[in-house]
């Protein structure tokens, strides 16, 4: 986990002008704690070797670099699938829940508090609350709780307490702000695992440490295969973008690597059902970070929107808007249409059903121009259990607008 | 001089501040709250700018941020209506809002627009007390713009010394750790407030959150200069047919 200085987060807590940490002073004490401890913790050894054994024999890690060798030959070029969606629990979510509670525990925290959208960073720290004995309460719109089911179910089984929020357009940004109210009704005992690389500092910077294991392993694994270990395409899906952050952490500094976050354009981004916040948004603060978001001219909170639950947020991490800024990374947005085609697409060609917030990052593919001799790794955050019913219901209408 | 600066060399005792959401319940109920408020005896006022996502905020505060805004209030009308506001009422006005609205206003056009219609200061919540001081306090002081600093039972000493120091105006003492309105009454905080007491700040300081009655109102006030009521206001007029009356009747029970 070693800090990434140009594209790093500065000591107060800002890449470039995103950043920061506007919370109310009730979480003052929550906030200067973790910010004096985390690198430390972190880096311990103790915390190293039980993080590392624990996403070995845990979570199943390293996860595979897959070439697929029929998307590879419909595109033309050379694709790899990082295997994120192999980890126990069924996506990245689970690399940065183990981190956090590893940290929540050295820091004497009780009691786990999570947002979540598409459920799986739920089910993630649901999981790991069971395993270290902990009382989790989970935060979810109710839109999510109806569209994720079985991660509801799942959380549920594993002893947490699912709180379905009603507020807003009930999906992530309103879970969120649920999350923090808690929060501030409860510092004392009380840590908030976050489950991106939004929020205020430490929390983005955090969670893309605990994520650069992706890229890291890439790392390894292309200089195994290929003898070299950077590719010329590292894609990923952006809700908030912690996938994306841990693919791209190892490549950052390597200015040769392309690297493309994917945003969700909901119907389309002009169409003001839309979750590309990157397209559509304006600087602002939103959950205790400065960063882009949808908004009015007047400063209010825009309601994304996104058939993926994981994509369907206002806001982006601090990291992505820097990143954006500067053109280290190119982010586009795709349609809910093309993401569940990819999807489709996917599953067909190699096998595998993706995550609907992946599909995202694999539709992409059609989208770019690549060379024959060049690499590509698609970063496969999660796998689709949880989205079947929306799939079905899809192919349902394919077959009825076949027949009519 | 400002208006707080004169009311707190003023009064010393029960002073008496209520907190109603601009533009709720209806577009236009502001004004005649607000006159009434002055009419039956409340010192000082503080009006909520609406925002989507009020996060330091209970369910009661929320949901009039949420009917405001769908009743069509900015922070731009909100200013135009403060400013007609200002010819009959000379109390002083804060403004209570979350840092958004205030940045995709401008910082500078907020506070000369705000200082011009007649505020007297602002409370952000999400506004840390260290970007105040880098990004926003030359711009406020140049407006003559307070900004009021939030003190919780977690604040620790060293911090509130900090806070006393960098306050130019009172110092909003939250009741307990909890968003608006989680609980009636401030029993449990009597430690922490007398604490606070005995630690002399240069500052003065106004207890707020979880006030709701007379009763709760005197026991804030035997620790601290006055006290704020905000969600049981609210609530108060949020189905009145007679924002006037009802806002007549709740302040005095608070008061007589
Ligand atoms: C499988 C999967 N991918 C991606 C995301 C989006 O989150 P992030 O952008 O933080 O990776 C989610 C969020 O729920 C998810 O479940």
């Amino acid at each position: 986990m070693k800090a990434v200085s140009k594209y790093g987060v500065s000591e107060n807590g800002y890449y470039g002008s995103f950043g920061g940490a506007y919370i109310p002073e009730i979480l003052y004490n929550n906030i200067e704690e973790l910010k004096s401890k985390y690198l430390g913790i972190s880096q311990s050894e103790k915390f190293n070797n039980e993080f590392s054994e624990l996403l070995k024999n845990y979570v199943g890690r390293p996860t595979p670099l897959f070439f697929a060798k029929n998307l590879s030959e419909q595109y033309k070029t050379n694709i790899y699938l990082k295997r994120e969606d192999l980890n126990h629990t069924g996506a990245h979510k689970i690399n940065n829940a183990i981190g956090q509670i590893l940290l929540a525990k050295e820091l004497g925290k009780k009691r786990i508090i999570a947002e979540t959208g598409a459920g799986q960073h739920g089910v993630a720290t649901a999981t790991v609350c069971a395993l270290m004995g902990m009382e989790c309460i989970v935060y979810m719109g109710e839109t999510d709780v109806q569209r994720q089911a079985p991660n509801v179910a799942r959380m549920k089984m594993l002893g947490a307490k699912v709180v379905s929020v009603h507020s807003g357009s009930k999906t992530l940004k309103d879970a969120s702000n649920e999350a923090i109210r808690d929060w501030i009704n409860n510092p004392e005992n009380t840590y908030y695992l976050i489950g991106s690389v939004v929020g205020p500092h430490p929390y983005p910077d955090m969670v893309a440490r605990f994520q650069s294991v992706i890229s890291n392993e890439i790392k390894g694994q292309l200089k195994t295969i290929l003898g070299k270990e950077n590719p010329d395409y590292v894609i990923a899906c952006v809700g908030g973008g912690s996938n994306a952050a841990g693919a791209f952490y190892h490549f950052l500094e390597s200015e040769d690597v392309k690297l493309i976050g994917v945003e969700a354009a909901g119907k389309g981004i002009d169409s003001g059902h839309t979750a590309a916040t990157l397209s559509v948004g304006s600087a602002g603060i939103i959950h205790g970070s400065k960063t882009i978001l949808m908004q009015t001219a007047d400063g209010q909170i825009t309601e994304p929107y996104s058939i993926s639950a994981g994509l369907d947020y206002p806001g982006i991490g601090p990291v992505h808007a820097y990143l954006n800024e500067v053109r280290r990374a190119n982010y586009i947005s795709i349609t809910d249409t093309e993401a569940l085609e990819a999807a489709l697409n996917l599953t067909k060609k190699e096998g595998i059903i993706p995550a609907l917030e992946s599909a995202h990052a694999l539709a992409a593919l059609g989208k770019l121009q690549f060379k024959k001799e060049e690499i590509v790794i698609s970063n496969l955050s999660g796998r689709g259990d949880k989205d079947l019913e929306t799939y079905t219901n899809y192919l349902n209408e394919l077959k009825y607008a076949k027949q009519n | 001089m400002n208006r707080l600066d004169s009311l707190f060399q003023k009064k010393k005792n029960n002073i008496l501040s209520i907190f109603i959401t601009a533009g709720f319940p209806k577009l236009n109920d502001t004004a005649s709250i607000v006159k009434q408020l002055q009419a039956s005896g409340a010192d000082f006022i503080e009006l909520g700018i609406p925002f989507s996502d009020p996060l330091a905020d209970g369910p009661v505060i929320q949901d009039s941020s949420t009917v405001a805004l769908a009743n069509g209030m900015t922070l731009k009308l909100l200013l135009q209506q403060l400013r007609e506001i200002r010819k009959e009422v000379n109390i002083p006005i804060l403004l209570m809002g979350y840092i958004n609205p205030v940045l995709q206003y401008g910082i500078e056009k907020f506070a000369k627009d705000a200082s011009e219609a007649g505020a007297d200061g602002i409370i952000i919540p999400d506004l840390p007390m260290q970007q105040y001081l880098e990004e926003y306090k030359s711009t406020f002081d140049q407006y003559n713009l307070k900004n009021i600093f939030l003190v919780t039972p977690q604040t620790t000493e060293e911090r509130i010394r900090y806070i006393d120091t960098n306050s130019n105006s009172f110092i909003y003492l939250v009741s307990s750790s909890s968003t608006t309105g989680k609980k009636t009454g401030i029993d449990g905080a009597e430690d922490y407030l007398s604490r606070i007491q005995k630690m002399n700040l240069k500052s003065a300081t106004v207890v707020g959150f979880n006030i709701s009655n007379r009763d709760s109102f005197q026991k804030a006030c035997k620790y601290a200069n006055g006290a704020i009521i905000g969600s049981a206001f609210v609530k108060a007029v949020s189905n009145s047919n007679d924002v006037a009356q009802s806002t007549k009747t709740f302040v005095d029970s608070i008061l007589n």
